[in-house]
Order: C-alpha cells, then sequence, then structure tokens
C-alpha cells in the first residue's frame, strides 16, 4: 500500500462510472473470464463501451435482478469472474437471499457493484436512496465490502478484487468523485488508510464523507484541535489493528459515514473499540431515517452529513474524554 | 428408442434410489420422504444412462450439470450418486448427522458429486442458466439439467430465470418440473393454482413436453427430444406421484416431510425390495 494524498483536492474530471468501465475493459481484455452482468442498467452505468467490445461477455438480464445475481453465481461456478451491477438498494435489498445463498454460502466467486450510495441517489428520491446497503451485506460471513472514494482507488481496487475469490461488494459513487489520492497510490484491502496525522481524536470516514473528514480537520486546526483522518474504505473486514491504534494514541473517535449509523461504519468501528479499547465515540451518518427525494447539497445538510456535522461532533467527543 | 434391457436398468437404478434414500431418512426417523421419491425415476435416467459425468472426477470441466433445485430432494439425489459410485453407500446412513457431508439440503461444497447448492427455492433456476451461459461460452456441448418442484415454480424467480433462458436460445438447458400435484401445505391446486404449466413455459419461449414422470422410458425419449431442439430451452413436465413407491407414503395427505419410525422403514423397504425383486426378475 502506498497511498498518496492529492495536493488538491478537486472533483474529477472523469466520472466514477467511466473510471469503472474502463477499468473492466483492461482487465477482460487481458482476462477471458471476466464478464459483467446488469438489469437493465447499463446506459446509467456508462457500460455501453464495455458491451461494445464484448458483447458475448456481456449479460444484461433485464430487470430482475434476483435472476441477475443466480446468473452471476452459475457463471462463477463455470470458472468465469462476474462483475454484476445495479442501483445500491436493487443490488441488495433486492435480491439479498441470491446473494446470501447463491453467492455466499454456496462459496462461489461473485462480485457485486451497488451504485449510487446514499445522498448521491439524490434526485432519484428515497426508493432508490440505500443508507443500509453495506449493513444488510455485513451480515453475509466472509463477504468483503468496498467503498472506494475516488477513480484512483476505484482502479486498484477493482484490479485486487478481479483476482481474489469470494463474495465482493463494491459502494460506487456513479458521478465524479472528489480527488483523495494521487495517481499510482495503491492500498490493502483491509486496511484503513490515514490520511491525516493527529492527537487529540481520529475521525473514521468512508465514501463521500472523507473529503468532508479532511476538511473538518482542516478547520477543527483553526480551533486548536489536531484531528487524525483515516480513510476506512473497506467496511469488512473491518481494519481494527488501526482503530484500536488510533483509540490508543487519540483517546477519541468520530465516524462519518453516508448511510445508516446501524450496521455500517459507525457500528463496525464500535464493535472493534467496546471489545478492545473503549474510549469516547461518536458517530456521523444517518440516523435510522429514510432517503428522500432533493439535490444531493440540500440531502447532506438535511441528513447532517457534512464537515461542521463531523467538528460538532468531535467537540463533543472530546468534552467526553 | 429405449431397449427393453436399459428400461429395466432404469426401472432397478430407480428402486434403488428409493430404497437407499427411504434407509436413509429411516435411519434419521423423518425427512422429505414426498418429493424424494417422486423425482426417482428422473434421477435414474440421469445418473444411470443420460449424464455424461465421471465419478473420479467428479467435477471435470465437460461433464454435464445437474442443478437440483428443489434442494429438499437431497437423499434422493445422494442416493442416486452413491449408487453411480461417487461416495460408498454406507455413507447414506450420516444424513442430517453432525459433521455429514449429506445436509437435507443439496450442497455443492459438502457432497461430491452434486453441482449446486439450493435449498432457497427458485435460486436453481437462476444458476442453471448461469452455468448453461457459462459452459456456452467455452464453447462445451455440455447439458445443464435442472430440476424444479412444482410449488417450487410458484416462486417469481423461476420465472425470471425462464425468460432469460428463452432470450438467451439456451438449448443446452433441459429442466424437468417434479409435478406431483402436492407442496407443503397441501395440494398446488388449492393453494396458489400451477395451470397449465407446460403451455406457460411454452409462451416464456421454451420448447414443453409432458410425461409420466414415473416411466422411465417416456423420460428418456423426451430428453432425447429435447436434445433435438434448437435454439430454445425445454422443459418436461413430469406428471410424478408424492411419495412413490411406498405406499402408506402415497396415501399419506402430508407426505411432503414425514416421520418415519423403524417399522414404517421397514414397511417401506419390504415393499421397495418386493418391487425390486419383480423387477430384475422379469
Amino acid at each position: 500500500m502506498s497511498a498518496i494524498l492529492a495536493k488538491n483536492r478537486i472533483r474529477e474530471d472523469k466520472e466514477m462510472r467511466n473510471a469503472y468501465c474502463e477499468t473492466l475493459m483492461e482487465l477482460a481484455e487481458k482476462d477471458e473470464r471476466i464478464v459483467v452482468l446488469d438489469a437493465d442498467l447499463m446506459s446509467s452505468m456508462g457500460m455501453k463501451p464495455f458491451l461494445k467490445a464484448y458483447p458475448e461477455r456481456t449479460f444484461n438480464v433485464g430487470i430482475q435482478e434476483a435472476n441477475m445475481i443466480g446468473v452471476a453465481a452459475g457463471l462463477s461456478a463455470t470458472g468465469k469472474i462476474p462483475f454484476a451491477h445495479s442501483f445500491g438498494p436493487f443490488a441488495t435489498r433486492r435480491c439479498f437471499d441470491q446473494i446470501f445463498l447463491s453467492c455466499g454460502y454456496s462459496r462461489l466467486n461473485v462480485r457485486i457493484t451497488g451504485s449510487d450510495p446514499g445522498v448521491t441517489a439524490s434526485y432519484n428520491g428515497g426508493t432508490h436512496m440505500p443508507f443500509e446497503d453495506m449493513g444488510i451485506m455485513r451480515n453475509i460471513p466472509d463477504i468483503t465490502i468496498l467503498e472506494p472514494v475516488d477513480s484512483v482507488m476505484l482502479r486498484d481496487l477493482i484490479k485486487q478484487t478481479a483476482n481474489l475469490y469470494g463474495v465482493f461488494y463494491t459502494r460506487l459513487l456513479r458521478k465524479n468523485a472528489v480527488k483523495i489520492y494521487e495517481e499510482g497510490s495503491t492500498f490493502e484491502i483491509g486496511k484503513g488508510v490515514q490520511l491525516r496525522d493527529g492527537k487529540d481524536v481520529t475521525i473514521i470516514a468512508t465514501g463521500i464523507m472523507v473529503d468532508e473528514a479532511l476538511k473538518a480537520a482542516e478547520a477543527l486546526e483553526v480551533d486548536g484541535i489536531s484531528a487524525r483522518v483515516l480513510n476506512m474504505f473497506t467496511l469488512k473486514p473491518i481494519d481494527k489493528e488501526t482503530i484500536i491504534k488510533s483509540a490508543e494514541e487519540t483517546g477519541a473517535i468520530v465516524t462519518a459515514e453516508n448511510h445508516n449509523v446501524i450496521n455500517g461504519l459507525g457500528s463496525a468501528v464500535a464493535e472493534v473499540l467496546v471489545e478492545n479499547r473503549p474510549v469516547p465515540m461518536e458517530r456521523v451518518g444517518v440516523f435510522d431515517r429514510f432517503g428522500e427525494v432533493g439535490p444531493e447539497s440540500y440531502l447532506r445538510e438535511r441528513f447532517n452529513l457534512t464537515a461542521s456535522d463531523i467538528m460538532e461532533k468531535v467537540k463533543k467527543v472530546i468534552a467526553r474524554k | 428408442m429405449l431397449g427393453a434391457e436399459k428400461i429395466k436398468e432404469f426401472e432397478i437404478f430407480a428402486l434403488k434410489i428409493r430404497i437407499e434414500a427411504m434407509k436413509a431418512i429411516g435411519n434419521l426417523g423423518f425427512g422429505h420422504v414426498g418429493g424424494a421419491l417422486s423425482i426417482a425415476d428422473a434421477l435414474a435416467v440421469l445418473y444411470g444412462g443420460v449424464m455424461n459425468v465421471d465419478p473420479k472426477n467428479p467435477r471435470w470441466d465437460d461433464r454435464d450439470w445437474l442443478i437440483c433445485s428443489k434442494g429438499h430432494a437431497g437423499p434422493a439425489v445422494y442416493a442416486a450418486l452413491a449408487l453411480r459410485g461417487y461416495f460408498p453407500l454406507e455413507e447414506l446412513m450420516t444424513l442430517n448427522k453432525p459433521g455429514t457431508h449429506l445436509p437435507s439440503h443439496c450442497d455443492r461444497n459438502l457432497t461430491i458429486g452434486v453441482d449446486m447448492t439450493t435449498g432457497s427455492l427458485g435460486q436453481g433456476s437462476s444458476l442453471a442458466v448461469g452455468v448453461a451461459l457459462g459452459n456456452r461460452l467455452d464453447g462445451r456441448e455440455n447439458y445443464t439439467y435442472l430440476i424444479l418442484g412444482d410449488g417450487e415454480i410458484q416462486e417469481g424467480q423461476v420465472w425470471e430465470a425462464a425468460l432469460y433462458a428463452a432470450q438467451q436460445k439456451l438449448d443446452n438447458l433441459i429442466a424437468f418440473i417434479d409435478y406431483n400435484k402436492k407442496q407443503l401445505d397441501g395440494f398446488t391446486k388449492e393453494i396458489n393454482d400451477l395451470g397449465d404449466i407446460k403451455a406457460k413455459f411454452e409462451s416464456f419461449g421454451w420448447h414443453g413436453q409432458e410425461v409420466d414422470g414415473s416411466n422411465v422410458k417416456e423420460i428418456y425419449e423426451a430428453i432425447e427430444r429435447a436434445k433435438e431442439v434448437k435454439g430454445k430451452p425445454s422443459v418436461i413436465v413430469l406428471h410424478t406421484i408424492k411419495g412413490k413407491g411406498w405406499s402408506f407414503a402415497e396415501n399419506t395427505a402430508s407426505n411432503h416431510h414425514m416421520t418415519v419410525s423403524k417399522e414404517q422403514m421397514e414397511e417401506a423397504l419390504d415393499e421397495l425390495y418386493k418391487k425390486l425383486e419383480k423387477a430384475v426378475t422379469r
């Protein structure tokens, strides 16, 4: 792992979906076992170039997510390496039993990508807004859950999963991400990335909340608070070692996620802390609510997913030390 | 056409499957008697001759696959596998015992020769489509056989898979419906009527056939005809009898899952062995 924090955290030019498609095409060129499945969202996912290049290895099953997952599992039983996509809620909630049994319990080799995480589902509204996708998937034994934060991390992780065996859920922002990492950065699945050191508190963040955490840490510095920031891009297996070390070294933890705090990052970190090194902890995330419709900026405020929400929780947790 | 000798061979195999399945279930004292016995004839035809498999090399790439989506027929599948030489017959006595390789529902990771894990009804249909697609991608000429329960096709996923199998023109996929007319709670007709199953599949773009599912000759010939069909998947609706072969089970209204006392097992085996003797000496 050698991750370098981007000098300028600006919106990337390339959309995440395009980086995803390009990466899969790169993999498919080298490995004919790579196959792609979708449930009538190939256009939304920007996967048309893959379809054009590899029509025989593209399976758009139509609007039937449960079947898509089963077909992916069946393909993997014959040695194929399937990547199956839908919007987050439909890639998880809609077909959980198929993922659990046909993929997980059956010990088959399937990668599932759920796009439009949390508030980024924006104008599609509550029906399409997964605050629970990672939490649902966390219940599957031995699954790996990833939330790449930008296109650099996305490319690296997708390439890694292609060469691993098991069930993988990748929570994928579809549009442009804020650049967090410099080109060439590499990552280790299951290891959090320290983006900034600090001694008073550790902010553990994932997805779109990583940039908010960095903004919060920068603003807190002005107030004389030194905040460490970790990008916990692997929700499962969670990086216990780094969480315990941060608890010991900074004595307080704040988690930040674009997801329900129940069974998401907040839960996962809390489980590690209470069993190993209890320290004051606060969570930023969605507190057991359904999604709503609106512009993303509005929803971030509405669900308290901003840098100032993180700052508030940091101050609260430090007061509890 | 199927010669008399081969018919006899299949019939004997089917009776042996019933005998071994009943021994395993009887030894445990309870199990899915009805649906295990109803599918024995189809399993006998498949493992007794139709399927190109190698018990010494169970994961051979070019083998024919069997996905028993009605996973609760496990004891019948295990009996067929053991009789075919995948593992010793004695292992059947471990059914559902601690540490067994033979669980109630089929598990690809536990049982040698089981191609796919099933048990949550409907899921085997999509798995079979995936396997058939994967094999076709690799240019293999093998077949994927799928066994669905009749009650099982109440699951929507079966029809999702049926649509897509037709879309993909999967002529290397042959499905069987074990139409024994019953599900756990009673008659399918009284719970959620399946109507004309063959016509339903045909309207989904499949080639359909309907045969006596207790008649090995009819089953065999239907498979032969299915293999001739190009450009579409095939379904063979097997008209079967739940609990077939053991009169008591056949006449028990609720025979999906039954307790089987030692005396009942002896009674069942006595009946089945008599049939076997008759078949052998015929």
